[in-house]
C-alpha cells in the first residue's frame, strides 16, 4: 500500500461507513411516509390484577421469567410458581399466560413486531387459535 | 507486526475471553427455593417403571393400537411422510426384532412374530445421556431419562448411542404432519430429537401415562419401584420378567413379563 | 504476508473462481437444507449420520499429516523436512476447517451451536472433539503463520513457538484419539465398538496425510515450480508404506476377532459391508473397491523399484487416498447403523442436495488451501532466489 491508494483506501472506507449505518438511512428516509413511531396499544385479553405478576414487572422482565420457569419445569421438575403476593400459579406459557392472552397477534406480535425481534417459542408452544392448516411459518 | 497493533489485538482477544466467563456464571445459577415449587403429587422419591406383559400381547395387542395413538395424539407427534423421516415414541414390533437376543429357530410357536410394545427405556445407565454434549438429554432424580427441546442442537449423537432404536429426529417440520393438535402440549421444531417422557406432564397431576391409561387389556403397568404397593412391584416379584439387551449393562426400567 | 496469495498467475485467479462458485452454489443448497431440515438429505431414523460425518471422519485423518512432517524435523533433525513442515502445517488447517464445517453442515439446529460453549458436558466425547480441533486448528495456524514470517524476515523465530510445535504433536494423537472415541464409545454399535478404533485413526491418518502431502508435491512443481526436494518425497513414501502395512494389519484384526469369534452383533455389519444382507447391499462395490485399491497401493509402496518411481508413486498415492477415503469414511459411518438395533436393514444413499453441499465444503477447504500454500511457496521461493 502507497499514497497513491490513499483514495481507494478512502472510499472503500466511506462505503463500509455508508452500509453499516444504512438502517439509519433507510429509517430517515421513509420516517415522512406515516410510519408509526408510537407505542403499540395492545388488547390485553385478560385482567392484568390476575396476571402472574405486575404490569411493569412482565414489561420489563417476561423474557427472563420464562427462561427461569422453562428451566425450572423441563430441568427441575419444579411447576408451580409462587409470585410476589404469594399466590400460585402453574408456570406454562400455553397453558397459563395464553390462557388469557389468547389473542396472540393482538397481544403479544404488536409490541415484538414494533421493536423487531422475533422470539421462537411459538415454533414449538402451540398458541390459542392455531389452525393445522395455516400454521406459520417457522421463525428460524 | 507494529507493536501497537499487536497490543489492540491482544486487548481484543483478552476482552472477549472476559465475556465469555459471564455464561460460565449463568451456568451455574439454580432455581430460587422459595419460588419454585414441584407439584404435591409429584416426584420425590420416586423410581418410576413399566411392566409389559407379553404374555398378553399375542392376543390383546394384535390389531390394536391404543397405546400409540393415546401417546402420540396428546403429544403431537408426527405422522411423518416418508419412512426414512418417521418419528415414534412407542411402537410395536415383533418378538424378533425386540429381543433379537433371545430369538432362535425353536421359539415357541406363539412367540414367534409376536407383536412386542417398545419404547424408550428410561435406562438407569444411559448411553444416550453420557454421550449428549450440552445435556439437552439428562435423567431426573426419578429416573425419567428428559429431553430438553430448547437445548438440543440436534447433533445426533444419542440416536447413535441408544442401543435400542428409541430416539427420532425431526428431519422435517413437524407441524405440516399433524392430524390433531392436542393445545395444551406443545409440538417440536425440525432439527432436534425426541423420545417417550413416560409422560412428565401427566405423572405432575397424578395420572397415568396416556399409552398405560390407554390399554384396556392390561399389558401396560406402570408405577413406583420403590413403593411394595405399586402395580410394577407386585408384577415384578410375581413373574420372569426380562429386559431388552441386558448385557449391555444399560439397566432399563421397562420390564417385559415372558 | 497476505497480499502474497492475492497475486498469482491466469491460472491461479481461474481455480479461485472455480472453487469460489463451487462454493457458493453449495451455500445456496445449504440454505435450502436450513429452511426444509435435514430431512432433504439421505439419512433416515435408522442411519442417522451419513456423508457429512463420513467426511469428518475422514478429513480428521488428513489433518494429522502436520505432525508427520513435525514430529521427523524438530524431534529427530530429519533436515529433509525442513522446507516443506509448512505444507503439513496449512494442510492440517484446511483439514480442521472442513471437519468443523462438515459437522455444522450436519446439524440440526446450528443456530444453537453455541449451546456447546455454553453448557460444556466433560462427560461427551463430542464436547471434546470440539476442544482439540479447535485447539489443533489454532496451534498449527499460529505456529505456520508465525515460523514462515520468521523465515521470510530471515530471523530465527520466537522462543515460544518452539513449546507450541512440541505441543502439536501429541495434540495431532489427540484428534485422532479423541474422533475415534467418539465413535468406539458406544454399546449399541457392535460395529464401532473395538478397542484397536483409536489406533485404526491413527495408521489411516498417517497413510492418507503423508500420500495427500505428496499429490501436493508433485501438484505444486507442476504449477509453481517449486520442488519439496526428492529426499523428502522419498521419506513420506515410506511413512505412507508403514502406515499403510499398519492399516492393513489393523483390519485383518478386526476381521480374525469378528469372524473367528462369531458374535452376530459384531459380524454382520461386516456382512452387510462386504456381501450384504438380503437386499441391502449398496455398500459392498466400495468396500471391496477400497480393499483391492488399499491392497494393490501397498504392493506398490512395498516394492522399492516401484516406490521410488515418481510417477508409479503417485499412482498409489492416488490408490491410498481413494482406498482410504471410502474406509474411513462412508464404509466406517454407514456400516455402523446397518443392520439397525432392531435388526433391520435401512439402506442410506446419499441425496443430490448432500453431495452439492459436501463439494462446497470440499471446495471451501481447497480455497483455504490455495490461498495459504500460494503464501508459503512465494515466501520460500523469494528467499531461495
Amino acid at each position: 500500500m502507497t499514497m497513491k491508494d490513499r483514495p481507494l483506501i478512502a472510499l472503500f472506507i466511506f462505503m463500509l461507513v455508508f452500509v453499516l449505518t444504512l438502517p439509519l438511512w433507510i429509517n430517515l428516509l421513509t420516517l415522512s411516509k406515516g410510519r408509526d413511531i408510537a407505542a403499540p396499544e395492545l388488547d390485553l385479553g385478560g385482567d392484568a390484577k390476575l396476571c402472574v405478576e405486575s404490569t411493569e414487572f412482565m414489561k420489563a422482565h417476561h423474557m427472563e421469567l420464562l427462561n427461569q420457569w422453562r428451566d425450572s419445569v423441563v430441568r427441575n421438575s419444579n411447576r408451580i410458581y409462587i409470585n410476589s403476593q404469594g399466590k400460585r400459579f402453574s408456570m406454562s406459557l400455553q397453558n397459563t399466560c395464553m390462557e388469557c392472552h389468547q389473542d396472540k397477534e393482538g397481544f403479544c406480535d404488536r409490541c415484538h413486531n414494533y421493536v423487531g425481534v422475533t422470539p421462537k417459542c411459538w415454533d414449538c408452544h402451540i398458541e390459542p387459535k392455531f389452525s393445522i392448516k395455516e400454521h406459520p411459518r417457522e421463525t428460524h | 507486526m507494529d507493536e501497537s497493533r499487536r497490543r489492540f489485538l491482544k486487548i481484543i482477544g483478552l476482552s472477549t475471553l472476559g465475556l465469555s466467563g459471564t455464561a460460565v456464571v449463568e451456568a451455574f445459577a439454580a432455581d430460587k427455593a422459595d419460588r419454585y415449587l414441584s407439584y404435591e403429587q409429584a416426584f420425590a422419591g420416586k423410581k418410576w417403571a413399566m411392566v409389559i406383559d407379553l404374555s398378553k400381547a399375542a392376543q390383546a395387542c394384535d390389531g390394536c393400537r391404543n397405546c400409540i395413538d393415546a401417546c402420540h395424539r396428546i403429544h403431537n407427534v408426527p405422522d411423518m411422510d416418508l419412512p426414512k423421516n418417521e418419528v415414534k415414541w412407542i411402537w410395536k414390533d415383533n418378538f424378533e426384532h425386540a429381543f433379537p437376543a433371545q430369538t432362535h429357530h425353536y421359539l415357541e410357536q406363539n412367540y414367534q412374530g409376536r407383536p412386542s410394545i417398545v419404547l424408550c427405556n428410561h435406562c438407569d445407565n444411559p448411553p444416550c445421556v453420557r454421550v449428549c454434549p450440552t445435556k439437552a438429554t439428562f435423567k431426573r432424580a426419578d429416573g425419567i431419562v428428559a429431553m430438553d427441546y430448547h437445548r438440543c442442537i440436534g447433533c445426533r449423537y444419542c440416536m447413535s448411542a441408544c442401543p435400542y432404536g428409541s430416539r427420532s429426529l425431526n428431519w422435517r417440520d413437524p407441524r405440516e404432519f399433524l392430524n390433531e393438535t392436542n393445545k395444551e402440549f406443545p409440538t417440536r421444531t425440525r432439527g432436534v430429537v425426541e423420545k417417550c417422557n413416560f409422560c412428565v406432564e401427566r405423572l405432575a397431576q397424578g395420572l397415568m401415562p396416556a399409552c398405560v391409561a390407554a390399554c384396556k387389556e392390561g399389558v401396560l403397568s406402570f408405577g413406583d419401584l420403590n413403593d411394595p404397593a405399586s402395580d410394577v412391584s407386585a408384577l415384578l416379584s410375581k413373574h420372569h420378567t426380562i429386559r431388552r439387551k441386558p448385557h449391555l449393562g444399560t439397566q432399563p426400567r421397562i420390564y417385559y413379563i415372558v | 504476508m497476505l497480499e502474497k496469495a492475492l497475486k498469482g498467475s491466469k491460472g491461479y485467479a481461474f481455480w479461485i473462481v472455480a472453487l469460489l462458485a463451487i462454493i457458493v452454489i453449495g451455500g445456496i443448497f445449504y440454505l435450502q437444507q436450513l429452511s426444509y431440515g435435514l430431512g432433504l438429505t439421505g439419512m433416515s431414523r435408522d442411519v442417522s449420520w451419513g456423508l457429512y460425518i463420513a467426511q469428518f471422519t475422514f478429513l480428521v485423518g488428513i489433518a494429522a499429516s502436520a505432525v508427520m512432517l513435525v514430529l521427523p524435523y524438530y524431534l529427530h533433525d530429519h533436515k529433509a523436512f525442513g522446507r516443506i513442515t509448512i505444507l503439513g502445517e496449512f494442510l492440517a488447517v484446511a483439514a480442521i476447517i472442513m471437519c468443523i464445517s462438515f459437522v455444522i453442515v450436519d446439524l440440526g439446529r446450528p443456530d444453537r451451536v453455541f449451546n456447546l460453549l455454553l453448557h460444556p458436558t466433560p462427560n461427551s466425547i463430542l464436547f471434546w472433539d470440539m476442544v482439540v480441533l479447535s485447539g489443533y486448528f489454532l496451534l498449527n495456524i499460529v505456529i505456520g503463520w508465525v515460523v514462515l514470517n520468521a523465515e521470510r524476515n530471515e530471523v530465527p523465530p520466537p522462543g515460544w513457538v518452539k513449546p507450541l510445535i512440541y505441543l502439536s504433536i501429541p495434540w495431532a494423537v489427540s484428534i485422532h484419539t479423541v474422533t475415534a472415541f467418539l465413535i468406539s464409545g458406544m454399546a449399541g454399535r457392535g460395529f464401532w465398538n473395538t478397542a484397536i478404533m483409536a489406533p485404526r485413526f491413527l495408521a489411516s491418518a498417517f497413510a492418507s496425510g503423508p500420500a495427500l502431502l505428496i499429490l501436493f508435491a508433485y501438484v505444486i512443481r507442476r504449477f509453481a515450480g517449486f520442488d519439496a526436494g526428492r529426499q523428502a518425497i522419498q521419506s513420506l513414501a515410506k511413512i505412507v508404506t508403514y502406515a499403510m502395512v499398519i492399516s492393513l494389519f489393523f483390519l485383518g484384526c478386526e476381521f480374525f476377532t469378528v469372524f473367528y469369534t462369531q458374535i452376530p452383533d459384531h459380524m454382520n455389519h461386516f456382512i452387510y459391508l462386504y456381501r450384504g444382507i438380503g437386499d441391502g447391499s449398496n455398500l459392498v462395490p466400495f468396500a471391496w473397491l477400497s480393499g483391492i485399491t488399499g491392497i494393490l497401493a501397498t504392493i506398490l509402496l512395498l516394492v522399492p523399484k516401484t516406490r521410488n518411481n515418481p510417477k508409479i508413486l503417485g499412482a498409489a498415492c492416488i490408490l491410498v487416498f481413494l482406498s482410504l477415503w471410502i474406509e474411513k469414511g462412508f464404509a466406517l459411518i454407514i456400516a455402523g447403523f446397518i443392520p439397525s438395533p432392531m435388526k433391520k436393514i435401512m439402506e442410506y444413499a446419499p441425496s443430490g442436495v448432500e453431495i452439492m453441499i459436501t463439494l462446497g465444503v470440499w471446495a471451501l477447504g481447497l480455497l483455504i488451501l490455495t490461498l495459504l500454500y500460494k503464501i508459503a511457496i512465494s515466501v520460500k521461493q523469494e528467499l531461495e532466489l
